[in-house]
């Protein structure tokens, strides 16, 4: 074999796009049934499901060995695609004075490199708003009202501690404190009585407007409309990205076949357009229902 | 009818080249776009002018040398023809027609609409051939049992004339409908498999030295292709090129 070839070469280069790019086309149906929940399980329920969803995409082994893949995918699809693309912008050093480029081929798949970097901006974004504070700030952690009682909701099955005994009294001293975000400990003696949920889904319905304060304990963000509107515009991006790229992605792996072709490519249009619509109905959702 | 002419010339491959204003009258609607070509020619020589360089060969669309892009399009607006079998009857009277070479870093410009298309040369002399032993005793082909649709896809593939529309065509200036064509005539067929992963290895190797772009899959080749050469045979090239990079020593 020639050693270069698996990485070099023109065509080993769009197999790794075609491999990431698909892999990332699963992890978009894997992160859009954890949001759903935002919307098909209402009040108190969801606001737990969605909690105890979150605890568990930060903690199992699995999840973390998948969230690695793809962060690397996301990164190498990035990288990948920007050295195609400027390759391929060398391999014609002076363009044509007078050109019809649409006569031949669909827009979406003449705009890719752009229409990628703008979900990369998106992305970071995206995971600056919620990934980044779930991992790296004190988030609030997830209280229950039983009986106008501020509780904190622990994993221990039936547990629940009362907000007010990790109030500090005059003297500075409180009954219990919280320690690494979300373990709660005994100020003397040091027991842990158990592990609370940080709380994103108000993070979230705060983020996108919500102002409920049944709904979400953190003010509403007062940005809320150009958050929704990015996040639409960002999908409606993502769509016209997916609409050449899930049908292009199996024909770079060799996958054709007159049999198959015209349902991968309508399942691929299929997959652009219900994917991002439904990633987009959410956060629209969220603020309507404000 | 009457056509303004918008021109690329270019004196050298070191010249900057600029779109020239040409016009002509009297083109007949009957006439191939070589045709008018040569009027204008005719035209350029009695007023003293260089006449614009330009390829042609056979005039029957066999040959693949016409390399125009006319009105933003390799061998103009037509589809499924060479710039000679494109007919003035395609333009209206009045119109301003665009002509530029084919332009790829793989193809630099001679001369005006002249480019070097010794890339594909190049390419196919690094592994599109069949090594054949011509001791005088050669087995006949048809003793070779070949199922009749490979054989098609086979032949499909080697209409292939290698003009370049598919390089002049795509945005990335890819050369890969040209060179999965070429893969795929021989892939096919028992006489090619010996060389097979050699073959794809070499070819796309070299592919990639001449400086050509690579595929991203916008199907503007295929419709562009005077021959109709199918995207199928970029997968099937992509396919045998997995292959021959797993499993070559």
């Amino acid at each position: 074999m020639s050693n270069s070839a698996l990485l070099n070469s023109s065509i080993a280069k769009k197999w790794w796009m075609a491999l990431t790019g698909l892999f990332l086309c699963l992890f978009l149906v894997g992160h859009l049934l954890g949001n759903l929940q935002l919307i098909f399980i209402h009040g108190e329920e969801g606001k737990r499901a969605f909690n105890e969803y979150a605890y568990f995409m930060t903690h199992n082994p699995f999840i973390k060995v998948l969230s690695y893949v793809t962060y690397f995918s996301i990164l190498f699809h990035a990288i990948d695609g920007l050295v195609l693309t400027f390759k391929n912008k060398k391999a014609r050093p002076k363009n044509y004075a007078y050109n019809k480029p649409g006569t031949n081929s669909s827009l979406p798949s003449r705009y890719m490199a752009v229409l990628g970097t703008a979900i990369l901006v998106f992305i970071v974004l995206h995971m600056a708003s919620f990934w980044g504070k779930m991992h790296y700030t004190a988030m609030p952690l997830h209280t229950v009202n039983v009986e106008n009682t501020e509780f904190y909701l622990t994993q221990t099955e039936g547990s629940y501690i009362p907000v007010v005994d990790f109030e500090q009294n005059d003297l500075g001293e409180a009954k219990f404190w919280i320690k690494d975000g979300t373990e709660f400990y005994t100020t003397r003696g040091e027991i842990k009585l158990g592990e609370g949920y940080k709380d994103l889904h108000s993070l979230v319905f705060a983020y996108f407007g919500h102002d409920k304060m049944e709904e979400a304990n953190l003010p509403a963000n007062k940005n809320a409309l150009i958050a929704v509107i990015i996040y639409v515009v960002a999908m409606l991006v993502l769509a016209f990205h997916l609409w050449h790229g899930f049908a292009s992605g199996f024909q770079t792996l060799g996958v054709n076949h007159s049999r198959y072709n015209s349902f991968i490519k309508g399942f691929g249009k299929f997959f652009a357009i219900v994917v991002p619509l439904a990633f987009a109905i959410i956060p629209i959702m969220i603020f309507m229902n404000k | 009818m009457k056509l303004t002419l918008k021109i690329w010339r270019q004196k050298d491959a070191n010249d900057k080249g600029r779109l020239e204003t040409y016009q002509l009258d009297n083109v007949s609607e009957h006439m191939s776009f070589l045709e008018m070509m040569d009027v204008l020619n005719e035209q350029l020589i009695a007023e003293g002018q260089v006449p614009v360089a330009f390829d042609h060969d056979c005039r029957e669309g066999i040959c693949g040398m016409c390399s125009m892009h006319i009105n933003g399009e390799p061998h103009g607006p037509d589809r499924g023809v060479t710039t000679c079998q494109l007919h003035m009857r395609k333009f209206k009277d009045g119109d301003t027609i665009y002509v530029e070479p084919f332009r790829a870093k793989g193809f630099p410009i001679i001369k005006d609409l002249v480019v070097d298309r010794s890339a594909f040369d190049r390419i196919q002399h690094a592994g599109g051939f069949v090594s054949v032993n011509t001791s005088g005793n050669t087995q006949d082909a048809n003793a070779i049992p070949i199922p009749k649709d490979d054989a098609d896809k086979a032949f499909d593939a080697a209409t292939c004339i290698g003009c370049g529309a598919c390089v002049a065509a795509c945005k990335n200036a890819s050369a890969m409908l040209f060179v999965s064509a070429k893969v795929s005539q021989f892939a096919l067929l028992p006489q090619g498999k010996v060389e097979a992963k050699r073959r794809v290895i070499n070819m796309v190797e070299q592919m990639d030295k001449e400086g050509f772009g690579n595929c991203s899959n916008t199907g503007a080749c295929e419709v562009e292709c005077p021959k109709g050469i199918s995207l199928e045979n970029i997968a099937r090239m992509n396919r045998e090129y997995l292959k021959a990079t797993i499993l070559s020593e």
